[in-house]
């Protein structure tokens, strides 16, 4: 199916199940822990051997030797691999360091063996007996030192006007610095595989991906073996974020272990492990000038910013929402990529806007000080229906008015105190906070088969469920489109078997997929209809009516199936700008006497498209929420400036916000559909709900207090000595 | 024991099979003369009563309840997160506490009775903690729910006992499944999905309080 044009009216619009809260279908085996995530497919083949990783005990250099006698001879060890055996191994498209192979290494903990034993035990107690010989070279791990370099200098990616002259005539200017630190995923399911290779043949791999078809094809060019004989099985994800966009050391390690062995091989990254082994969000430096007058319009916006990389990776550009969320006729945007030689920085939920917003909703929140504004009516006068880089671009459909609006109003927010540090409550600073959100929203070519046997579909595609609900949504949207009732609907995700699909990442899949298994479901009707040889007929209640003739989808005794994808054109891109919205308010307390910080109340405002369902939606933006607080508050990679690894690499040492810091939280979907983004007129909102949600913390522990930080997380340290006397 | 597959000792030249034909790739193997099973001291046997039946298990000393429940027992609902006692995933209830099953020996738990969330109930007959969970959409990818449901049994059971934690302020009243005191005391259980929000209220629904 090809979507090559705004839809019109259709049968979304009179949706009795799309749209409409629906528990979650997989629900029942999450509840009960029946779910199969990867490293717990006993059943899938027989004789599994256990794999466990090293890892590079240098961030950058050469393997000279690797002495794995005694770990070969240790009770259980059926064989040890290490890098210095086999070649390099190929290098994906979007992976940039080398997963294994070669005596090079890139980032500290890169694997460099894998032990295959009869147990764990004994494949863990062997790994240690592995004694590597280095030379290591010089690193750079200084982001700041980078910023100093290349500060001023590049080409910009957006300019529009004179920036400079705008500055010069201002009459309110900004200019400041931010940081953001480096985050890691940290999802509760480790990565792990289990891979049967065991004859060269087939590869069978048994994994937790987002996306299915990227991994097999990451494993192809990785072990330079055809697409078609590898296939992925994925059902459940216990959670990825972006960290299991990519084919990793995992799979790798497993596929190689098992090819040695001739056995099926499973492999979980040990937590410590997986850190420093895989991919983080890039720390940011951030400057951010913003020029207005008097009447607190915007004049120009001027943002730079830098993030690590490895060699030819992509960092994090924090700059990604500035070409585009405020007004302003002047506008220079450029961001540094910073080479270092860290672990390879990628991906996190809402890459860029994440990271970006932090700094630029405190900015806007200084901005609407200087200016003496309100900063929800300083956002409102700011605001643009066109991409203000090129203003001949409409954004499809933008509501951050609205979403402001809205907000302002169920929070309270004219009540608030607007003196800093002027409101006490015993041993608390109250303050309140809010903050703009925006992601842009972007589709992928999705497809799905549709078939219809003894009165139920089944759907089958590779899309994957990480948690958004994608197997409830997609229930739903071939419910609706066959007009059955859910529990006639079957969805089976996550296997390469079936038809590719979007995948889950980028707040693409949950549009995308539906509009896939729709595009599925028509061509399905159509074979239906044809079979009955009715024209147009209508699929409600179970039935398909063509005029007087009514005939039960249960009557159809013939297996029918029907496959097909959704295609997205491109005026998409080329007539629109696609985003998503949302406005962020927060109360905080901070401790009169410690500078702690306590997030108090949150709500959350979004403008998004159709909501498929707004229980799973919900979910998606109050996890966001989570995600957010713990950026704004605790979580910080920290950085060994020596030996250049990340040194607080587990659960203890980084700090992911737990029951105790998460107060209630309230959600409000606008009702807005958006017909350029898909038939279902859905668009993405699991990314959209971390955005702008630390700067509305740190804003709020500014109006608690007077001390405004720019550097996250605001922890009690960046606050203690500038609290109000006592 | 004679590995299955031969390599070639080539050196760094990592051929692959076709689908056809199975050519040698040349990852070394050294053939292991060690013995592969373990002796006496290393292994125990011992039994665990697991949900109520008594099972028996000979392994490495070296293994954890965890893995003791999820591969020699192949119990897969309780979670591995970390391994190191830092996430909650693990949680289960043996003797009637809630613990980490990955910072316990199983050697150590010989006639111990543990309830994992394959004891609670099944999809088509919940406990009414899963079922609140359900109900409230307590859980996104699932990874953590079962550890947060075996945690938010146990949490419920010590308030009631009235067992004190961090955030009681009273120590001589009756203490109250209130919002602060449950979360207080699953924060051990991490969700990165955060959907904390949503496990509060369905632990305040199982604690048949209202919401
Ligand atoms: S797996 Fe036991 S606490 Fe994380
Ligand atoms: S549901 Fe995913 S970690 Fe809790």
């Amino acid at each position: 199916m090809d979507f090559n044009q705004p839809a019109d009216q259709n049968l979304f619009d009179r949706a009795t199940v799309v749209g409409k809260p629906h528990a979650r279908i997989d629900g029942l085996l999450k509840v009960t822990g029946t779910a199969p995530y990867a490293y717990e497919r006993h059943d899938v083949v027989a004789g599994q051997l256990y794999g466990y990783p090293v890892g590079s005990a240098i961030a950058k250099g050469r393997i000279v030797a690797i002495d794995a006698d005694a770990a070969r001879s240790a009770p259980g060890v059926r064989g040890v691999v290490t890098t210095l055996d086999i070649e390099p191994l190929g290098i994906w498209n979007y992976n940039v360091a080398r997963l294994f192979g070669g005596d090079v290494v890139e980032h500290y903990q890169q694997a460099i063996a894998v032990v295959v034993a009869e147990t764990f035990e004994q494949a863990r107690a062997a790994a240690a007996l592995i004694e590597t010989t280095y030379e290591r070279d010089a690193i750079d791990v200084d982001l700041e030192a980078g910023w100093q370099r290349m500060q001023g200098t590049g080409e910009p990616s957006t300019q529009v006007g004179d920036v400079d002259a705008a500055f010069d005539s201002a009459a309110v200017t900004l200019d400041q610095m931010y940081h953001t630190p480096s985050q890691t995923h940290a999802m509760m399911e480790p990565h792990a595989s289990i891979v049967d290779w065991s004859d060269g043949g087939q590869m069978t791999v048994w994994t937790s991906s987002q996306m299915i078809e990227w991994n097999r094809q990451a494993l192809a060019t990785t072990f330079g073996i055809e697409p078609d004989r590898i296939r992925v099985e994925s059902p459940y994800i216990g959670g990825g974020f972006g960290g299991k966009l990519w084919l990793r050391a995992d799979a790798v390690l497993a596929a190689i272990g098992s090819r040695a062995l001739g056995a099926p091989v499973r492999l979980a990254l040990p937590r410590p492990f997986m850190i420093n082994n895989t991919t983080h969000r890039s720390a940011t430096i951030q400057r951010i000038r913003l020029a207005a007058g008097a009447d607190g319009k915007l004049t120009a916006i001027d943002h730079e910013a830098a993030s690590h990389t490895l060699p030819g990776g992509r960092g994090e550009n924090a700059t990604a929402q500035t070409p585009y969320f405020y007004a302003a006729p002047n506008r220079r945007v450029i961001h540094h990529l910073v080479e270092m030689h860290l672990p390879e920085a990628s991906d996190m939920r809402a890459p860029g806007e994440a990271s970006g917003l932090m700094a630029l909703e405190i900015a806007m929140d200084e901005m609407a000080e200087k200016l003496e504004m309100d900063p929800v009516e300083f956002r409102i006068l700011n605001d643009t229906q066109v991409n203000p880089s090129d203003p001949s671009i409409p954004f499809s459909e933008r509501h951050f008015v609205e979403c402001l609006r809205e907000g302002a109003d169920r929070f309270g927010w004219a009540d608030r105190n607007t003196t800093p540090g002027g409101r006490r409550e015993g041993m608390w600073w109250i303050g309140h906070g809010m903050a703009g959100a925006y992601r842009g929203h972007l589709n992928l070519k999705s497809g799905a088969r549709a078939t219809l046997s003894n009165g139920r579909v089944i759907i089958e595609t590779d899309m994957t469920d990480i948690g958004t609900g994608s197997y409830t949504i997609l229930a739903q949207t071939a419910a609706e489109t066959m007009g059955l009732p859910m529990g006639r609907v079957e969805v089976r995700l996550g296997n390469s078997a079936w038809p590719v699909s979007s995948g889950s990442g980028g707040q693409f899949g949950a549009a995308s997929s539906t509009a896939g298994v729709y595009a599925a479901c028509v061509a399905l009707r159509e074979q239906i209809a044809e079979r009955l040889g009715v024209s147009d007929p209508e699929f409600s209640d179970g039935n398909v009516v063509a005029g007087d003739n009514v005939t039960p989808l249960s009557a159809i005794t013939e297996e029918l199936s029907a496959e097909d994808s959704i295609n997205f054109g491109g005026f998409q891109t080329e007539d629109y700008l696609m985003a998503t919205f949302g406005a962020h308010f927060v109360e905080v307390a901070v401790h009169v006497a410690t500078g702690e910080t306590r997030v108090r109340r949150m709500l959350a405002v979004c403008d998004s498209g159709r909501i498929l369902n707004p229980i799973t939606a919900r979910s998606q933006v109050i996890g966001g929420m989570v995600m957010g607080t713990g950026g704004a508050l605790s979580e910080e990679l920290a950085v060994d400036l020596e030996h250049g690894f990340f040194a607080n690499h587990d659960l203890a040492g980084y700090e992911v916000a737990v029951h105790a810091d998460i107060p209630h939280q309230e959600v409000v979907f606008l009702d807005t559909v958006d017909g350029v983004a898909t038939p279902l007129k859905a668009k993405g909102v699991g990314e959209l709900g971390v955005c702008g949600v630390a700067a509305a913390i740190a804003n709020a522990a500014y109006n608690a207090t007077g001390v405004r930080v720019r550097d996250y997380p605001v922890t009690l340290d960046r606050m203690i000595d500038q609290l109000p006397a006592v | 024991m004679s590995p299955p597959i031969r390599f070639e000792m080539r050196r760094r030249t990592f051929l692959v099979g076709t689908a056809s034909a199975v050519v040698a790739a040349n990852i070394p193997w050294r053939a292991n003369a060690q013995p592969t099973s373990l002796a006496g001291p290393e292994r125990s046997t011992f039994t665990l009563v697991v949900n109520g039946e008594p099972r028996e298990l000979a392994v490495d000393n070296r293994t954890t309840l965890l893995d003791a429940l999820r591969e020699h027992l192949q119990l897969t609902g309780t979670k591995k997160g970390c391994d190191h006692g830092q996430c909650g995933a693990c949680t289960v209830n043996v003797n009637g506490e809630r613990i980490n099953s990955c910072l316990s020996l199983a050697v150590m738990h010989q006639g111990d009775e543990v309830t994992t969330i394959e004891g609670l109930g099944t999809p088509q007959q919940l406990d009414p903690m899963q079922q609140a969970f359900f109900d409230h959409d307590g859980f996104q990818c699932g990874y953590c729910t079962p550890g947060q449901i075996c945690s938010a049994k146990a949490v419920l059971e010590e308030i009631r006992d009235n067992v004190p934690s961090h955030v009681t302020q009273d120590l001589t009243a009756r203490i109250e499944a209130t919002d602060e005191e449950i979360r207080e005391r699953m924060s051990g259980n991490i969700c990165r999905c955060g959907a904390y929000a949503n496990i509060l209220e369905a632990i305040h629904q199982a604690a048949g309080e209202p919401t």
